[in-house]
């Protein structure tokens, strides 16, 4: 035998050993939508025209919750005459929920801070799905118990064991507590902060925002440039608020601006010096609130299918729909559509969008993994036990949330549902990354990120699936959120009108309701149905 | 020539001193057979059925032993001290290793015959050995009828202070390690007594000295036994322990009454019991003696379940307990079965294993007219969630509207703010409630919350023939003196368990 075939059949045998190699984990799962080869599809290019388009007087594109809540507030007013399309099987968009023999799951958005008095809209939702209870003597709306996160909300992991909150007082020193209270004092005083027009600074949604210009500054630096500008220099102060960066807009201190930074801490107060307003969620997440927005909609919503062209026309927009689950060319004639879509999206669908309004391509969306596991059992819990929201201090990821803690099952099988978004300062680099990464890969990151919490996890495990989201969230970049460009995104163009939270700069449940329904309301105005706003 | 050698005794086999070891070993076989058949029936119940097969395992394994006896040809002395060594650890271990696989494994049937049949058949080659090795030095008729007559008194001083000095004594433990420990002492004696036919001892002697070693360090610094380092913790013998996926169950023994615990914190006493239990459940009876479908959340003991039978108007028990341990112990461990009187067995009794608030979140049924709330205190967040206003109107989901409702609630002397915290946190949920409370020694002052959905006067009247309540004293216990009388306090929610810190915090103080 020669030297090179010797070598080349050693390599050959090296393989074959590698492929019969026992599975990497003792359990399985699999990458579950969204269909990217789908959605990139569209920036191919041409596509012909179907051979009729159905008259309709409503086209809602996109079926996250603006699209949903547009469809609600049309239907509120009475509007029954619309299809809602959407591109994936399912509705729901970042707030989707999954299901399986032990719980039901979020796969993305997974609570609603409590709405106070003057956020009508969320209030009527809530009423609606009975977790609105009354308002106190007060005035202030009272939530049903069972919806409210139940206790112990927070733990975190650090030092090799688990703690209760999520801001680790363990060995903080008399500094950093005194930043921390510094800090929350700045909050409060941004909470106290009313304008001429009694507006408060921070609000959700945050069309009830002040726009005093010395609110509106705190948009042009970055949320780590407004600290170091006030000498909040603790590790553990900044590892929170840099936590809160990822977990609300997938991006970090340097990458956030001030404005979204403390609108995170601002608007979730209920007074100045007050607690942060309680939670409100569910098994499935905001997949609860999905499912009631869902289910009056019938046939009207159209799932699988995928706008591909729409174009104004004198007396109408043509939409040109692709049917994925039919494999065929569909298209209707609309008096008004609402794009419920991103603006990525958006730009290559509606014809002649892209160059008027080029501040569209400022906006960047973080790339996220969520995984689910399953586990057959809980793991061992010998510190501060279980908790809704589980975070490890030492990670990339955000940690999990246990799907059965709202259901009150304190023992046996649970789905844990697993964050991490993707930070980095460049989102297009970072997606990459996230569609290169196979199960395998993806399963692997997810059991070493919470091996040194859970050293037993890996025999409790089911299951593990993962999502990949490519544009699961904007990022509230310095000097986008006050941009008069960026601001007008929202503006009708003909009669296509525009609602997703991404033109808050923010991605909130609320903020997505909020564009959903004024959308809609412009629809029903301009189609000579005005009545009492929603919002 | 076996049985046709010399008649004298060689002057260098020491015979009658090797008779005494057939004494003491003849004690140290009993006691393990004793021992895995106490432990077995502590831990099974069913002590006819355990104490039969430990015993016929055992006897089957000496006779296996016996049989297996022949196959050792040469160096019969040496085989012997081995045979003490090896009798010394696996029957001084015994105990420890049953106990931790009934803690810790599925198989306890397993490693108890496993064990009770290695003890057994090393037993069985002690006698024939040692009588192989006596031969050449008695006579045949002497050895037999010595050995014989040692090896039955040796059992009949075993069984005779097996449960008057050393069970109450030592514990099932230590009595274990110390046969063990006088094992293999006569394994070292034996170097002596037959130095002559073992060649160089010293090597021999290291080895018995190293065993009896590992068995005083067992004795001693019992404590790597998780067990024995609980009874230190708990001061009485422990008969009984088990860990379930939910809690650790130990019941544990000693002047004149046994103790349940679940995680270390006290259920009852068998001494007082009665007290709290007749507490527990008979006030709300006095106000509705007519209860027909009673409830029953927690209480797996099944002692609130024998209460609640005395009265004849009960048709239908329904028991939600989570743990399956619990309510099995309940049934089958012979000490708990014999206080709460086989309660569990009652046709009229149906027993749920359930989180007893998932229960009534997840399932519906025709209501209860009476509900017994009985869970442990609200010590963790998975115990306090069974004590919030969600719970409470839960549970009214599935009663009358002229339900009576008990809940254990704490002490109102050591845990003033949450024992009114429970009252107050059932106000809140919509119920009349009388909060009531008594002594039970074992525990302290006690306190029950009374309700019910409509207005009700405090019960005069109690099933007559108890041993603790009549008609005078039940209105008494609705009385607050001033150091136990109500505070102002939070409601206990789901989203906020107050109860919990509450309850950690007043603890602390008597701890």
């Amino acid at each position: 035998m020669k030297r090179r075939d010797f070598l080349a059949t050693s390599a050959l045998s090296a393989a074959a050993l590698a492929c019969r190699r026992k599975p990497e984990f003792p359990f399985q799962g699999e990458l579950v939508g969204p269909d990217l080869a789908l959605g990139h599809w569209l920036r191919g290019g041409a596509f012909p025209d179907p051979e009729r388009f159905e008259p309709v007087s409503v086209v809602v594109v996109g079926g996250g919750v603006a699209g949903l809540s547009a469809a609600w507030r049309l239907a509120g007013a009475g509007m029954d005459d619309f299809h809602l399309l959407e591109l994936e099987r399912e509705p729901g968009g970042t707030s989707r929920s999954g299901r399986n023999h032990v719980s039901a799951f979020p796969w993305a958005a997974h609570y609603l801070p409590v709405p106070d008095r003057g956020n009508h809209a969320v209030l009527r939702l809530l009423d609606e799905c009975g977790v609105l209870e009354g308002f106190d003597a007060k005035g202030d709306p009272r939530f049903a118990e069972e919806a409210t996160v139940r206790s112990p909300e927070e733990r975190i992991f650090a030092y090799g064991q688990w703690w209760e909150g999520l801001y680790l007082r363990a060995g903080a020193s008399a500094e950093d507590e005194r930043q921390y209270h510094a800090f929350f004092h700045e909050v409060d005083r941004w909470a106290a902060f009313r304008d001429a027009k009694g507006r408060p600074a921070f609000s959700i949604p945050r069309s009830r925002c002040s726009d005093a210009p010395e609110a509106m500054a705190l948009d042009g630096l970055s949320f780590a440039a407004w600290l170091d500008a006030r000498g909040f220099s603790s590790p553990r102060l900044r590892w929170l608020l840099d936590y809160a960066c990822r977990d609300d807009y997938g991006s970090r201190l340097d990458t956030t601006s001030a404005w979204a930074g403390l609108f995170y801490f601002a608007a979730r107060k209920q007074g100045p010096g007050e607690d942060s307003r309680p939670l409100l969620t569910w098994p499935e997440g905001n997949g609860f609130l999905v499912d009631h927005l869902r289910r009056p909609l019938g046939d009207r919503l159209r799932c699988g299918v995928m706008a591909v062209a729409i174009r104004g026309e004198k007396d109408g927009v043509l939409v040109a729909a692709w049917d994925h689950l039919n494999q065929r060319r569909v298209g209707w004639k609309a008096k008004r559509v609402i794009f419920a879509g991103p603006q990525h999206v958006a730009r290559h669908v509606v014809a002649g969008l892209a160059e008027a309004r080029p501040a569209a391509a400022r906006i960047r969306n973080a790339p996220w993994m969520v995984a689910n596991l399953t586990l057959r059992a809980r793991p061992k819990e010998p510190t501060f036990p279980l908790a809704w929201d589980n975070v490890l201090r030492d990670s990339e990821a955000l940690g999990y949330v246990a799907a059965t803690h709202q259901s009150l099952k304190d023992y046996g099988p649970t789905v844990l549902t697993w964050y991490r978004p993707f930070a980095g300062a460049d989102c297009d680099a970072e997606r990459a990354r996230l569609r290169a990464l196979d199960w395998p890969a993806c399963a692997r990151m997810v059991m070493e990120d919470l091996r040194p919490a859970h050293p037993d996890l890996e025999g409790l495990v089911a299951r593990l699936d993962v999502m990949r989201w490519g544009h699961a969230m904007v990022r509230p970049e310095p000097g986008l959120l006050w941009d008069p460009a960026f601001r007008a995104l929202a503006r009708p163009f003909g009669a296509v009108h525009f609602a997703h939270t991404e033109l808050s700069g923010l991605a909130l449940f609320e903020e997505a309701q909020d564009h959903g329904v004024r959308a809609a309301e412009e629809v029903l105005a301009a189609s000579g149905r005005r009545g009492e706003s929603w919002r | 020539m076996g049985e046709s050698g010399p008649e004298a005794p060689a002057p260098t086999l020491k015979a009658p001193l090797l008779f005494i070891s057939v004494l003491l070993i003849a004690s140290c076989g009993l006691i393990y057979e004793l021992v895995a058949g106490t432990l077995s029936s502590y831990l099974l119940g069913d002590s006819v059925m355990q104490f039969s097969t430990v015993i016929g395992v055992y006897l089957s394994a000496m006779g296996l032993g016996s049989y297996l006896s022949k196959f050792i040809q040469r160096g019969l002395a040496r085989r012997f001290v081995d045979l003490e060594l090896g009798v010394a650890l696996v029957g001084g271990f015994s105990a420890p290793i049953l106990f931790q696989a009934f803690a810790h494994t599925h198989a306890f049937r397993v490693v108890l015959y496993g064990v009770v049949m290695v003890v057994g058949t090393l037993v069985g080659l002690e006698i024939p050995i040692l009588m192989r090795i006596l031969k050449n030095q008695v006579r045949f008729k002497d050895l037999i009828a010595g050995v014989l007559t040692l090896d039955y008194m040796g059992a009949l001083f075993a069984s005779i202070l097996f449960p008057l000095l050393f069970m109450p004594k030592l514990g099932l433990v230590r009595t274990s390690l110390f046969f063990g420990l006088l094992n293999a002492t006569v394994g070292l004696w034996c170097t002596y007594l037959l130095a002559t036919q073992l060649g160089p001892t010293r090597l021999i002697r290291l080895r018995c000295l190293a065993v009896m070693a590992l068995l005083a360090v067992g004795l001693a610094f019992a404590g790597k036994f998780t067990l024995v380092l609980e009874e230190e913790v708990f001061a009485d013998e422990i008969v009984y322990a088990r860990d379930s996926p939910y809690q650790r169950i130990v019941l544990t023994r000693g002047r004149g009454s046994f103790q349940l615990f679940l995680n270390g914190n006290l259920q009852f006493s068998s001494a007082d019991e009665y007290r709290y239990h007749e507490a527990l459940v008979h006030p709300a009876f006095g106000v509705k003696p007519d209860a027909k479908r009673v409830l029953i959340c927690g209480g797996g003991d099944g002692l609130a379940v024998r209460e609640v039978l005395k009265h004849p108007s009960v048709q239908e028990i329904v028991l939600v307990d989570l743990d399956p341990a619990m309510t099995d112990m309940a049934r089958f461990q012979p000490m708990v079965r014999q206080l709460n009187g086989a309660s569990l067995e009652d046709p009229r009794v149906k027993v749920i294993n359930a989180d007893a608030m998932v229960w009534l979140q997840e399932t519906s049924g025709p209501p209860f007219d009476l509900a017994l709330v009985d869970f442990p205190d609200p010590n963790t967040y998975a115990l306090g969630k069974l004590y919030t206003s969600r719970f409470y109107r839960l549970l009214q989901r599935r009663l009358t509207d002229d339900a009576m409702i008990a809940v254990q609630s704490t002490s109102p002397l050591m845990a003033r703010e949450s024992f009114w915290c429970i009252a107050a946190t059932m106000e809140a949920a919509g119920l009349k409630v009388h909060p009531y409370h008594l002594a039970v020694p074992s525990f302290g002052v006690w306190g029950f919350a009374l309700a019910s959905r409509r207005d009700f006067a405090i019960p005069t009247h109690v099933l007559p023939g108890l041993r603790h309540l009549s008609d005078e004293t039940t209105a008494a216990m609705f009385a607050f003196p001033r150091d136990m009388d109500r505070v102002p306090t939070e409601v206990n929610r789901l989203d906020n368990q107050v109860l919990v810190h509450l309850y950690a915090r007043e603890w602390r103080r008597w701890s």
